[in-house]
């Protein structure tokens, strides 16, 4: 990828170079000097995976948008066309905004405290000498745990019975009701989402940490003598395209991965609880049977999450360049 | 050298204790009776009725048909992530190597339309992908748990990196000796592969492992039900006025939390180095 802007004429020889080049199969920076040029086996090696594209993505991707555009049966008597009516519903709804709101908000606590904290630890953990590896291996663990064995290990924790958080929250007078009072809950969600993102985090600052020449670190000592300024000025700057491409990815995951965690500690049921927009498809779709309306909403997060994954391409290239 | 203070290690050991402290009450308190647990809250020491919860929860047949055994889901568990695992790493690594090591017409269009279901995670499109399901009758198989979750492009991409990154005179070398597309992607790129393999084996098993949206949806039948599967299902009977069984549920999660947590501690050079290689 060039930074160079390319003059109008340039930039109309190269559209017609790469359509040319397209079509015979070239690449503009071929990927091998050598490479095989048989009609066939290329073929060969793709159809598996091919055919699992095309079947379980491109079919039902394609069939998400037409059925946004319907309104279909509630028992399976046919759809009728209603343009864009399910796209109108979905975004007028005072129920689909004030989800789409507490999703942000979800977003921005969980990617703020699941970075900084993550962040925390990776400096401390690059810093320390005498038992790093046991500190590593204790914060990489709980990585594996799955989000609903993380959500049931904390449903325990915010139970109102027995839970020790709720215990907590007693003694300074608060009643904590996960699964009834709105903020509990969303308070509840929050932490295990965080808990379970921490590890991730982690090991990619630590890595990106590590990845600093030693001269650097060295200089960096003679020149500044507060730990505090050189984390500012040194360690920062060059953890930057790491923590850039990390936070997309916990923007992702805080919207589509906290899936499971908000299915264990709401448990189907809405009534009164915060849940993100992914958790809303479901429950209109296989809880309401509103397939339209469920679809019209996958079709705007498709959009949404479309986004997000070219932003993270852009940050993944300059991860590579940092290398 | 840095000055290492003690405050460093505090944050360290808070840090730890916060990810770690959770796992271990789940784990003792999984060996102590539900009664207890409700009366005294949970525990961080070890109990005496382990033995028999877990040989409860593994082998005692529950559920509505009383068919599943916690014993089944651990093996249903252990077919996805390995199914998962192995069947990324074939159709990906011979994607891969067909992208990365012949020239031939629609390549860069193939190529767009593979890495494009990196755009559109499960998630977005569950409703469709289930109609689907259930029109070529993949409800309720191992093959409708498993071969739609391979339709992301995350192992395509980390080979075709890889594959890249393999010297071209190997190529050179494998044609002047005569070996044509398939011995040398044999016999040549998948010893070379070993490491990635392994390093992606690893991810791609505790992603399997950890499916939980896709199974729920794809299965009714209990006999094909996953550990997280069962966590939905014991929580589900939750309701009513008896103590709910808490030690059982936390035999539960450890036995949906052990396979993958082992795999990462046993392995964990190679777990970081997919992770952070692959990007995802």
């Amino acid at each position: 990828m060039t930074d160079t802007p390319l003059s109008l004429a340039e930039a109309d020889s190269t559209l017609f170079t790469r359509l040319r080049r397209w079509w015979s199969g070239e690449t503009a920076n071929p990927v091998k000097r050598v490479q095989f040029d048989r009609p066939l086996t290329p073929w060969m090696f793709l159809l598996p995976q091919l055919a699992v594209v095309v079947i379980f993505f491109y079919w039902p991707s394609v069939q998400a948008v037409t059925s946004s555009f319907y309104l279909e049966d509630p028992f399976g008597f046919g759809a009728t066309f209603v343009g864009l009516d399910n796209y109108t519903d979905a975004l007028t709804s005072r129920g689909y905004m004030s989800t789409a709101a507490f999703t942000a908000f979800f977003c921005v606590v969980v990617t703020a405290l699941s970075l900084g904290l993550g962040l925390l630890l990776a400096v401390k953990a690059d810093k320390v000498i005498r038992g790093a590896e046991t500190y590593k291996t204790l914060l990489i663990s709980v990585y594996a745990i799955a989000p609903p064995v993380a959500g049931l290990i904390g449903m325990m924790f915010f139970d109102m019975h027995m839970g020790p958080f709720t215990q907590i929250a007693a003694w300074f007078g608060h009643d904590l009701r996960v699964g009834i009072d709105y903020w509990d809950t969303a308070s509840a969600l929050i932490v295990i989402s965080v808990w379970k993102q921490i590890p991730y985090n982690f090991i990619f600052f630590l890595s990106g940490l590590q990845s600093v020449p030693v001269s650097v670190r060295e200089a960096a000592l003679i020149d500044a003598k507060s730990g505090w300024r050189r984390f500012c000025d040194i360690t920062l700057p060059l953890l930057a395209p790491t923590a850039f491409f990390l936070l997309v990815i916990n923007i992702t995951y805080t919207m589509f991965d906290t899936f499971p965690i908000i299915d264990v500690i709401v448990k189907d049921k809405p009534a009164n609880n915060p849940m993100t927009l992914v958790y809303k498809v479901y429950l209109d779709g296989f809880k309401g049977n509103d397939i339209g309306g469920s679809s019209a909403q996958s079709v705007i997060l498709m959009v949404v999450v479309a986004l997000l994954t070219v932003l993270q391409f852009r940050f993944l290239e300059r991860r590579v360049h940092y290398g | 050298m840095q000055k290492i203070k003690p405050l460093d290690h505090l944050i360290l050991i808070l840090g730890a204790l916060f990810l770690c402290v959770p796992v271990v009450m789940a784990l003792m308190s999984s060996t102590h009776a539900a009664i207890d647990i409700h009366s005294n809250g949970l525990y961080i020491t070890p109990g005496s009725h382990g033995a028999e919860t877990y040989t409860k929860v593994l082998t005692s047949r529950g559920g509505f048909t009383g068919d599943v055994t916690g014993l089944l889901m651990l093996t249903n568990s252990m077919v996805m992530g390995l199914g998962f695992a192995v069947g990324k790493i074939v159709l990906s690594m011979m994607a891969a190597y067909a992208l990365v090591y012949f020239r031939f017409r629609f390549a860069t269009l193939i190529f767009w339309a593979i890495f494009a279901t990196l755009l559109l995670p499960l998630e977005v499109r569950i409703m469709p992908s289930y109609q689907v399901m259930s029109e070529l009758h993949l409800l309720n198989t191992y093959t409708g748990l498993i071969v739609p979750l391979l339709a992301s492009a995350t192992g395509t991409f980390f080979f075709r990196q890889f594959f890249r990154s393999v010297p071209d005179e190997l190529l050179e070398a494998a044609r002047i000796d005569g070996a044509g597309p398939v011995k040398f992607f044999i016999d040549v790129l998948v010893p070379l592969s070993k490491t990635m393999m392994s390093a992606i084996f690893i991810i791609m098993f505790i992603y399997g492992w950890n499916q939980y949206l896709w199974p729920l949806l794809m299965t009714t039948d209990e006999s094909f039900f996953t550990l997280m599967r069962g966590i939905k299902s014991i929580l589900q009977v939750w309701v009513g006025s008896q103590i709910p069984d808490y030690n059982e549920a936390f035999a539960l999660a450890v036995l949906a939390m052990v396979p993958p947590v082992a795999v990462v501690v046993i392995f964990q050079r190679m777990f970081i180095k997919g992770l952070t290689e692959s990007d995802k």
